[in-house]
């Protein structure tokens, strides 16, 4: 992947960033975002655990894909540059499930201390539902 | 209020699960990413740090509603310890869709750095349902 943006002049208003598809996520991604967050909670790895709570299997952890969309918008605006970042969870995430996330710029302000972006990002299902939504803001150089 | 050290190779574990392809985050100074300070929360504060008042979580009726993080001056990078504050925010409650209440429920976590600046802020927003979510 190319480098990440890292100057203002280098988008607009509109641009989208190109798509990028993740998975299928496997158990095994599920797990390692459980370890690397510190989130145990069994429905999202002990099947018996998830079957005897009511649900077919276990499900993926909802910070897993708002991590993955955050990490989609650092890839693509910088990781320094974050100034903040605002997810929305919608629907749950299954194994199996290939994760589609998109963004696009909405707004550019400029000031001395440079260039504020907005962006709005989505990370869809593939059935093409929305499992988690975000806003965002970076400071990028003018 | 706690501390929590943001360690290097935490920071590089969390980078690769949530699949981060930006190559500063192997950086000696990486900056955290976006959501990683959930591990705070889930990794070093102590047990009933955060006063709930009057309030009542019931864990089995509770949704995740929406999580946002706040760098005023940029991420807070590897090698600095952070002071954390916990706290209860707004709680309010509005008529579900489908009948029945949902609670919402603010938690804000501040993040600052030794010279007590306030380099982060976690808002978290829990739904508490009138009854046990159903799957999806």
């Amino acid at each position: 992947m190319a480098k990440a943006l890292s100057a203002v002049h280098e988008i607009k208003v509109g641009d989208q960033a190109e798509p990028r598809t993740f998975g299928p996520i496997t158990r095994t991604d599920i797990v390692r975002y459980a370890g690397a967050s510190g989130d145990f909670n069994p429905i999202h790895h002990d099947e018996g655990f998830a079957r005897s709570a009511g649900f077919p299997t276990v499900f993926s952890i909802g910070m897993l894909q708002a991590g993955l969309l955050a990490s989609y918008a650092t890839d693509w605006l910088g990781a320094r540059n974050v100034r903040r970042y605002r997810v929305r969870f919608l629907e749950q995430v299954w194994p199996d499930d290939e994760l589609t996330c998109s963004g696009k710029v909405t707004s550019i302000a400029h000031d001395a201390a440079g260039g504020h972006v907005e962006v709005e990002l989505s990370c869809a299902r593939q059935t093409g539902a929305v499992a988690v939504a975000a806003t965002a803001s970076f400071l990028l150089s003018s | 209020m706690y501390e929590v050290p943001l360690e290097r190779g935490k920071i590089r574990e969390f980078a690769r699960a949530t699949m981060a392809r930006d190559e500063t985050y192997d950086a000696r100074d990486a900056a955290v990413p976006p959501t990683f300070l959930t591990t705070a929360m889930n990794l070093w504060e102590p047990q009933g740090e955060l006063d709930y008042g009057s309030f009542t979580l019931d864990l089995a009726r509770v949704l995740h509603g929406e999580e946002e993080f706040v760098f005023p001056d940029g991420p807070p990078t590897a090698g600095q310890d952070l002071t954390v504050t916990a706290r209860l925010g707004d709680v309010y409650e509005k008529p579900g869709r489908r009948g029945g209440t949902l609670t919402f429920v603010k938690l804000i976590h501040e993040f600052r750095d030794p010279e007590g600046r306030t380099v982060a802020e976690q808002r978290t927003t829990l739904i508490q349902t009138s009854q046990p979510p159903e799957g999806s």
